[in-house]
């Protein structure tokens, strides 16, 4: 009887870790990565963590953007604030597809009560060059891979980001 | 003969009166009736004390809710209500309703005015759609409202008498900030520090809403009201171009220096006061020099808005340590000689004290132990640094560079305080004064400007400073020596604005939701109530029917609201550290109300 609880248990605990496992895009573990930038099997753009905390450029890059332009209205650490959602939870079932049509198109959610209002930011460089990382940081969020403060460790930036990042900004 | 003569003269008088204009007479005297409180600011002085006395150090313990009122708004409430005759004006943030409420008759709205707004002003504002307040005068309660426009409403029946756009929100310009109304003319700053605004501060005539004069924080000499040479900064001429040349280029158009927060007067100096906010970008090496006038104390003549003086507090501003908090105006004697003196609490962590009438610098100490970006301000007149402070490279992000994370900056970007409202009370002689006790990490990077995109080039992280747990402390100081006389722990940063009494206590509220009254003497707390949501509104008194009553504004938001709702993270914790310090959501929601205090019956 008490063996059967524990196997009870411990399905329970598989299937839960399963949960923590999958958000908005499905499964997060990588399967491959181009030029820094790790992808999951559906394509996607992921995050990677390796076992000493080292996590890849864009979820270090996108730690930074996300502090600056995000943050003054959704919270450190993507926690959310008194003003805008936690984009930690939102990504929970928020589609890759869906998270880039909102930073670059904007959304309104206006209730009886409420008028929330995200701006586009597609002609903003200083976000839409950054989407992916932005996204790959929050998506790692999501799915606990990094906790509340800066990434202590991380990959080299690549040569490739660094020309796309020139280009893209202009300088 | 004799009476026909006094008359003539007392009614040509009257005349002279009526023509050199004078909505501040009223006010002014208006003002001193501390039954009322007409202005935001309480006064010219900026002082938030009250004479009023009913409520004492005896028996505020004894306070209890006499009403309540909710504002049918979420979002952060700062400012606070203003009390004209019989009438109680309340406004909101974003829609930015205004109620007038009748206190004769069970606080019953006498009129409402809300204004149809596009809400695509909600995102450019950087902060949280907050407001300070409205003002009144001549018969007019004036509103800024968050897309910039002024609107000047009957106040008997909220009917819009004029309104005229202030700014183009579409290029990130907004309107936050409390107008003051001096004279025949309504003073109203800019905010957009984080959006790249060139900002400024405006006087529109009360009557027709028609412009008098604008005044830029950077700029051409033209643009930014200055004399090269009657102007003065620390008893110098300014000289010519005194702004542009501290800026590469053209980039003082792009150059932030906003004007959100309290203006003072003095009526006898015919002087405004306010100060100007961060340069934009926060990364501090996108732009070279000392981005003059951005981090400036000003004082203007009301009339034609030309500076009398200036004050640049922290030259190329390398931590968002905005200018913009309020003057306090005191008569006080320092060494055995009577001063006008100005205090000022600033974001970079020190309390400033000048003679306001020339500019003076004549203490400027650090108002929390903790702040470390500076070792102090070279106070030595002859030296060629004289007024600078000495920035330590320890905390210097310009020294750090781009892409460097420069570690354990205090005060954080949110400062020593921000724009919630000191009190000065005569009485005592020391100011009280609402701090936040907060530290951050900082690292800027290279940034593009976009119109009415956001233009910040930094990443911060903020914690309480290392050992301690307490991230706010509520104040007592002494600007003629620049010290603390007495300081109190709080969880969390204090953002209301205070309020000090002849009846020897001091009120200010918290963000877990709490009014508090502490004793002015010794700080000792003598009553705490919890309001329905956090307070982040200034503490107003009155007196109805005989009656002294307290009123504040409940409903946290506002940079407090996004910064502290999580909580804090401890950056030393490591990999995995969760939530290392309270966080505000597990002490109170959004909500706007307010709530209005007074003894029980006896």
């Amino acid at each position: 009887m008490r063996i059967i609880y524990l196997i009870a248990a411990a399905i329970m605990l598989v299937a839960a870790s399963g949960i923590a496992f999958a958000d908005g895009s499905g499964d997060p573990t990588a399967v491959k990565s181009e030029d820094g930038k790790y992808l999951d099997k559906e394509g996607n753009p992921t995050y990677k963590v390796q076992a000493d905390g080292t996590v890849d450029w864009y979820t270090y890059s996108g730690y930074r953007r996300y502090h600056s332009e995000c943050h003054v209205c959704h919270g450190p650490d993507g926690m959310g604030s008194s003003y805008a959602p936690a984009l930690k939870d939102s990504l929970k079932t928020m589609s890759y597809g869906d998270f880039m049509g909102v930073v670059a198109s904007g959304r309104k959610n206006v209730t009886t009560s409420q008028e929330n209002v995200m701006p586009a930011f597609g002609d903003n460089p200083n976000v839409a060059c950054y989407m992916d990382d932005l996204y790959i940081y929050l998506r790692a969020r999501a799915n606990d891979a990094v906790g509340r403060v800066r990434p202590a460790k991380h990959e080299d930036k690549s040569k490739a980001y660094t020309d796309a990042e020139k280009s893209c900004m202009g300088h | 003969m004799r009476k026909v003569l006094l008359a003539t003269g007392m009614s040509a008088m009257a005349v002279f009166a009526a023509g050199s204009a004078t909505a501040n007479d009223e006010l002014n005297k208006m003002s001193q009736n501390p039954a009322e409180w007409v202005m935001p600011t309480g006064d010219y002085a900026n002082t938030r004390y009250s004479k009023l006395k009913q409520i004492t150090a005896a028996n505020v313990g004894k306070l209890q809710v006499a009403w309540t009122f909710s504002t049918g708004v979420l979002r952060g409430h700062e400012g606070g209500p203003l009390i004209v005759g019989n009438t109680m004006y309340v406004h909101t943030p974003f829609p930015n309703k205004v109620y007038a409420l009748d206190l004769a008759n069970e606080n019953k709205i006498i009129w409402a005015y809300e204004p149809k707004q596009d809400p695509n002003v909600i995102p450019v504002m950087c902060c949280d759609t907050v407001n300070r307040g409205v003002a009144y005068a001549d018969g007019k309660i004036f509103l800024h409202q968050a897309d910039d426009k002024l609107v000047a409403l009957d106040s008997k029946t909220g009917k819009v008498a004029w309104s005229v756009a202030n700014g183009d929100p579409s290029k990130g310009q907004t309107g936050t900030s409390a107008p003051m109304i001096v004279k025949d003319k309504v003073l109203v700053g800019t905010s957009g520090g984080e959006f790249g605004v060139q900002c400024s501060m405006t006087a529109y005539n009360i009557k027709d809403g028609k412009q008098v004069w604008k005044a830029y924080s950077e700029g051409p000499d033209d643009q930014i009201l200055v004399d090269p040479e009657k102007t003065t900064a620390l008893g110098k001429p300014v000289g010519k171009d005194s702004s542009t040349k501290t800026w590469e280029g053209d980039q003082w158009k792009i150059g932030g220096g906003c004007t959100w927060g309290w203006l003072a007067y003095d009526p006898s100096l015919d002087l405004v006061y306010y100060g100007s906010g961060n340069p934009s970008t926060w990364n501090p090496k996108q732009r070279p020099g000392d981005n003059k006038w951005s981090m400036t104390i000003w004082a203007r003549n009301p009339d034609n808005g030309m500076a009398k003086w200036v004050y640049q507090m922290t030259p190329h501003d390398e931590w968002d340590y905005d200018g913009v908090n309020e003057m306090i105006l005191t008569d006080q004697t320092i060494d055995g000689k009577a001063r006008k003196l100005l205090t000022h609490f600033d974001r970079n962590g020190l309390g400033y004290t000048l003679d306001r009438a020339d500019g003076e610098l004549l203490v400027a100490q650090k108002y929390d132990p903790k702040v470390n970006w500076t070792s102090g301000v070279d106070m030595n007149k002859s030296s060629p640094t004289y007024g600078r402070p000495k920035v330590l490279d320890s905390a210097s992000t310009e020294k750090g560079g781009e892409d460097h994370n420069t570690k354990g900056i205090c005060p954080a970007a949110l400062g020593s305080k921000d724009e919630q409202p000191a009190a000065y009370s005569p009485d005592t002689q020391l100011f009280y004064v609402p701090t936040n006790h907060v530290c951050m990490d900082y690292e800027p990077f290279k940034v593009s400007y976009t119109a009415g995109q956001p233009y910040v080039g930094a990443t911060l992280s903020m914690y309480p400073p290392p050992g301690e747990t307490n991230m706010g402390n509520f104040i007592a100081w002494d600007g003629k020596t620049g010290k603390i006389v007495w300081s109190n722990k709080e969880q969390f940063s204090v953002w209301s604005g205070a309020l000090a009494t002849a009846g020897g206590v001091v009120f200010y509220g918290t963000l877990e939701g709490y009014l508090k009254a502490v004793d002015a003497k010794t700080g000792k707390e003598l009553y705490k109530f919890k309001t329905p949501s956090g307070i982040i509104g200034n503490v107003t008194t009155y007196e109805h029917a005989g009656k002294q009553y307290i009123a504040v504004l409940s409903g946290v938001g506002g940079w407090a609201g996004i910064g502290l709702a999580a909580g804090l993270t401890d950056p030393t914790a490591g990999l995995g550290a969760v939530g290392g310090y309270a966080a505000l959501t597990n002490y109170t929601a959004l909500g706007g109300a307010l709530t209005v205090f007074s003894l029980p019956a006896q």
